[in-house]
């Protein structure tokens, strides 16, 4: 297939399809509203269920049943609406729930604004629901890549048992940019799902729960989760790093910002600045360990979000004393532009 | 004339479709009875094999292990939308949901006016027992006017806490639901209507036909603060004032 023209948000919907999504549940809230509607058209011709539900939280709980049915499941919203979602997010990882959460990000909090941003980072990667869970959490830069993260968001879903969020932001939604979609992955392909409500037919009864009223038997299932996000961190950290040989000073970005952040990089080397990128693309499990080692050999490491500073307290955590970490964000919905950044980096160039 | 053991018939027996577990609920509670007729009538279809619960938050937040059925445990008040979800992907299963007052008719209020809207092929149960019970007695939606509860010490004021709901009226409004019922479990009539209404729901989703609410009025004799049998007298003299007992609609 030839490069098709959509919007991130297009893009993002037709990947989950892709990846065999069949079950999308959602609520209107701008800047996400073409998921919804790219749903509304295409899910019914691949056999999937679609429901413009009353609220996010319907939604998500839809998506807990759907889930629990063994069935590929997606929603998606935007700061106010993931609030929303926070309480069936918990329910997800606390029943071992596979489902994908696309969040559009918007300006906030409270009802802020319609513009990008990454003031949801700690919601998304520090539990913005009840409880001790852990949520993978990935950030795409560009529309591309934001395909290739959705399909990678299923299978991570699937094969940890986990909720996934897609972290991107009003930016990214709304850009158009072409992209080459992928194949369909085959439903028969895709994994197993023996603990799934099909129907108690020649095996006993399966259980959806989150519920342990004893102590110990909560401890014991919590202990097991605590293993598989221990495994995550292990297996599933993904990171892209642009001149980390031989620069001094290194940003620190991801999703829209690490895109604009590859500009300064250009105009920075044509200066003659040896400046260089760090990108995490999954922010759960964050690379601290990439991180660290990059710190060894750099001066500064330049956390740049769109946030009044969430990420660079991870940065700052991998970091530690090996090098300064400054941080620079824009608010309100603000995006910096590479001179923006170009600016901030100079600060720090001896 | 000395009965011959071999010879006996068994009239009545335990539901195929529960398991040995025991039932956590409290002495007279009503709350066994609907599990009962519930077991009972996905044995009489035949359905144990496609049935799955949907299991609330409160005293019936286990329920699913009690049956020979799929379950699944929904947060206080999303069973509608969990049931939905379920039904959608899978529309060969049985799908019903648990709920008590507070679940269906306060926090879960959206989720359950709009499975019913939507027509969901799904059946409601719904336990109108006028109180919080799992929780200790607090005020409920569907508290009497003047009834007294932990979180209302003077009895329901109708200008701090406004008025019982009548749920399965509101729902009766609807376009979309096929059957809409409500009934009681005060004395052997009313166990039988119940029966019977909870299968014709469960018929009504097995034919395809769409979404059905049974609301029952049950007693709470812990939270009310009586005994089993002044909480029958109580549901029959008092309950049934407000909640009055019949068909609401009857599309099915």
């Amino acid at each position: 297939m030839g490069k098709v023209l959509m919007t991130g948000n297009e893009a993002m919907a037709e990947a989950a399809i892709c990846a065999g999504c069949r079950a999308y549940f959602g609520y209107p809230i701008t800047p996400q509203n073409e998921i919804l509607e790219y749903m509304a058209a295409h899910m019914s011709a691949v056999g999937g269920a679609f429901i413009q539900a009353e609220s996010e939280v319907a939604a998500i709980n839809m998506c807990y049943g759907a889930s629990a049915a063994g069935v590929r499941t997606m929603t998606s919203s935007s700061g106010p609406g993931i609030s929303l979602k926070m309480e069936g997010i918990s329910y997800l990882a606390a029943a071992d729930l596979p489902c994908v959460i696309v969040n559009v990000a918007r300006g906030g909090p409270g009802l802020g604004n319609i513009a990008p941003s990454q003031g949801d980072y700690f919601q998304a990667t520090k539990g913005g629901g009840h409880g001790d869970y852990r949520m993978i959490v990935v950030g795409p830069a560009t529309i591309a890549e934001a395909i290739e993260l959705v399909m990678l968001a299923f299978d991570l879903a699937d094969k940890y048992r986990t909720p996934v969020m897609v972290l991107s932001d009003g930016m990214l939604g709304q850009m158009m940019e072409p992209v080459t979609l992928p194949e369909h992955v085959a439903l028969a392909s895709l994994p197993d799902k023996p603990w799934a409500l099909t129907g108690a037919k020649g095996r006993g009864p399966n259980a959806v729960t989150s519920f342990a009223m004893d102590p110990a038997d909560l401890s014991r299932i919590n202990t097991e989760r605590e293993g598989r996000y221990r495994q995550i961190e292990e297996k599933e950290v993904r990171y892209r790093e642009t001149y980390a040989s031989d620069s001094t000073i290194i940003i620190a970005a991801y999703g829209t910002v690490a895109r604009i952040a590859r500009t300064t990089v250009r105009i920075a080397r044509s200066e003659g600045i040896k400046l260089g990128l760090l990108e995490p693309i999954t922010l759960w499990p964050f690379p601290y360990g990439p991180l660290r080692e990059l710190s060894r050999r750099v001066s500064t490491v330049l956390t740049v979000e769109m946030s009044a500073g969430q990420m660079v307290e991870d940065v700052r955590l991998a970091v530690a004393d090996r090098a300064q970490t400054p941080f620079y964000g824009e608010l309100g919905g603000l995006v910096p532009t590479p001179k923006d950044i170009l600016r901030e980096v100079k600060r720090y160039v001896s | 004339m000395s009965a011959n053991a071999d010879s006996m018939v068994r009239v009545f027996e335990r539901p195929r479709s529960l398991t040995d577990a025991q039932f956590s609920y409290c002495p007279g509670c009503h709350h066994g009875l609907v599990a009962r007729i519930i077991a009972q009538t996905i044995d009489e279809l035949g359905i144990q094999d496609r049935a799955v619960i949907v299991a609330p938050v409160g005293c019936a937040v286990s329920m699913y292990e009690w049956f020979r059925c799929d379950g699944i445990q929904a947060a206080h008040g999303r069973a509608c939308a969990v049931a939905t979800g379920i039904k959608r992907v899978r529309p060969n299963l049985i799908v019903f949901t648990y709920q008590g007052d507070g679940d269906l008719a306060a926090i879960g209020t959206a989720e359950s006016i709009h499975a019913a809207n939507r027509g969901e092929n799904i059946a409601v149960i719904f336990i109108n027992n006028q109180i919080y019970g799992m929780t200790g007695g607090q005020m409920a939606p569907t508290t009497l006017i003047g009834q007294w509860a932990t979180s209302c010490p003077g009895g329901r004021n109708v200008q701090l806490a406004g008025y019982p709901i009548r749920f399965a009226e509101m729902i009766a409004q609807l376009d979309a639901p096929v059957y809409v019922t409500r009934q009681a479990l005060y004395d052997q009539k009313r166990i039988m209507a119940t029966s019977r209404a909870i299968k014709k729901a469960f018929q009504c989703q097995v034919e395809g036909k769409g979404y059905s609410l049974v609301e029952i009025l049950t007693n709470c004799p812990t939270n009310w603060r009586m005994s089993p049998v002044e909480s029958n007298s109580h549901l029959m003299n008092e309950v049934v004032k407000t909640f009055p007992l019949g068909d609401l609609v009857d599309r099915g």
